[in-house]
């Protein structure tokens, strides 16, 4: 891994150095132009955490409401959790933007409300739909991975639904659900770029400005890759600890 | 009639076309130890899982305390205060400490406060004659240890009648004496009991009623002292004599 980080940037030098089609001084932090540069692709970065923490949370939240239904053993209710899950989960992220962003205002008016839509929360509102389908399935497969004699026994001893799942059924399955829910996060950060689109200053809208004013695509896009790879680098870094705490937390 | 605990009346179940209970009629009265037993598969586990109504019966009527069971759930739930249950596997909450599993239902579901909890939770792990695991979890206990801990966290809703579903069939038998001993203990108490069992000395030292099943029906029922010298129906004979072979 760490070889590999290596390689990839020297290989870029020295594609610099071969010939003509590069042109790093773009954003070559030592010049003052290409610091500014630098720095108004970075400046990007907090809308892009903003918006993939928010959608994240909002999604872990909606995933759960839309698990539970599934695991009903009234039939109707496992109906609602199919439908939401693969409607939702056949919708590609781009045209549910679209909808969200210039359709959802028009519904909203159609209904009396002025409820305004902007490019920060039609991405989270599309981010956190779009992706509430993969958790819910994540919480599925956690939450019916523990022994059904387990919410059996906690019936037997008088707790309810709600007592069951807050005090027996989740806490062991969280730690089975964190790690690809986790996973999701990076997921979202990814896809978080198409936020872009409808107007977002994140990264991926920066360096799209960045490119019509430079004319530098290849450079610009390479450092912009970069920065989702840290990003995403950091995360994984966090999910690998988070995993090694629970499975110590296990053995312990 | 009325000191019925447990009355099961014409039951049927099915699990699809599979019919797993037919007619079954038992009268279980206060006080009063019966044990149930027959081949795999004939239907004794999921009649003692329809008195605490994990599973549901479609036919017949199960009255627990003379509150007959339906789909209303408020008679679920006077029967889960009245009826506790111990599993074949044990079911411990593995998250949870040992003192953590006791409490959680009377903390939870019956509203005690915590000191009271833990008070009761002691008391019955010494019954269990395990007063000094409290605060382990129960992955580092032995199976007959963690058995005895089911028992006492059933026992902490001071339940009327302990249903046990093959407590000893998942314990090296070097465990089975030590709980097989708590649940003579309790016997002897008073407790009402419907134990599913193959131990049949334990049968012998404390049922007042045996219960033999196969294919979904009660085939044979009586007092032990008949039940085990003269049993009435072939099949009966025919099942003691492989499991008292040995």
């Amino acid at each position: 891994m760490k070889k590999l980080l290596l390689i990839v940037p020297l290989l870029l030098l020295a594609g610099c150095s071969s010939s003509q089609t590069w042109g790093w001084y773009v954003i070559d932090p030592t010049t003052q132009s290409g610091w500014t540069n630098v720095k108004f692709l970075i400046s990007g970065m907090w809308a892009t955490i903003q918006i993939s923490l928010i959608a994240a949370v909002l999604s872990i939240v909606l995933g759960l409401m839309v698990a539970l239904p599934g695991l009903s053993e009234k039939r109707g209710w496992r109906w609602v959790n199919r439908i939401y899950v693969e409607f939702v989960r056949a919708i590609p992220l781009l045209p549910m933007l679209f909808w969200v962003f210039y359709g959802l205002p028009i519904v909203f008016q159609s209904m009396g409300l002025n409820i305004p839509i902007d490019p920060f929360w039609g991405a989270i509102i599309t981010l956190a739909i779009s992706d509430s389908a993969f958790t819910a399935e994540i919480y599925r497969a956690g939450i019916q991975s523990i022994a059904r004699g387990q919410r059996e026994a906690a019936q037997t001893i008088g707790l309810n639904y709600v007592q069951t799942m807050r005090y027996v059924i989740l806490p062991q399955a969280i730690r089975r659900i964190l790690p690809p829910l986790a996973n999701q996060f990076i997921y979202i950060v990814k896809m978080s770029a198409f936020a872009s689109v409808i107007g977002m200053q994140e990264l991926t809208r920066r360096a799209n400005e960045l490119v019509v004013t430079e004319y530098r695509p290849l450079e610009i896009y390479t450092l912009l890759i970069f920065e989702y790879l840290i990003l995403v680098l950091i995360i994984s870094a966090g999910v690998r600890w988070l995993e090694r705490r629970m499975g110590a937390d296990e053995r312990g | 009639m009325s000191e019925a605990a447990i009355e099961l009346a014409g039951v049927n179940k099915w699990f699809g076309d599979f019919h797993v209970l037919k007619d079954i009629n038992l009268t279980v009265n206060a006080g009063e130890k019966v044990v149930i037993c027959g081949p795999s598969g004939s239907g004794k586990s999921t009649v003692v899982r329809c008195i605490n109504q994990l599973e549901k019966h479609q036919k017949g009527a199960i009255r627990v305390d003379g509150v007959e069971l339906t789909d209303d759930p408020k008679s679920v739930a006077t029967i889960r205060s009245e009826v506790g249950m111990v599993f074949q596997q044990f079911n411990l909450f593995p998250h949870l400490t040992v003192l953590e599993n006791l409490t959680l239902g009377p903390i939870k579901a019956r509203g005690l406060s915590r000191k009271e909890a833990e008070e009761k939770a002691r008391h019955y792990l010494d019954r269990v004659h395990i007063p000094d695991q409290a605060d382990k979890r129960p992955i580092q206990l032995s199976g007959g240890q963690q058995q005895r801990v089911a028992i006492a966290r059933s026992l902490c809703m001071e339940p009327r009648v302990l249903l046990f579903d093959e407590p000893t069939s998942a314990l090296d038998p070097e465990m089975i004496s030590e709980v097989l001993d708590v649940m003579v203990e309790l016997a002897q108490e008073g407790m009402t009991m419907v134990v599913v069992t193959h131990e049949m000395g334990f049968a012998r030292k404390v049922a007042d009623k045996m219960i033999f099943m196969d294919a979904g029906e009660i085939v044979e029922e009586g007092h032990p002292e008949h039940f085990f010298t003269n049993p009435q129906s072939e099949r009966c004979r025919k099942f003691l004599s492989q499991i008292l072979q040995h």
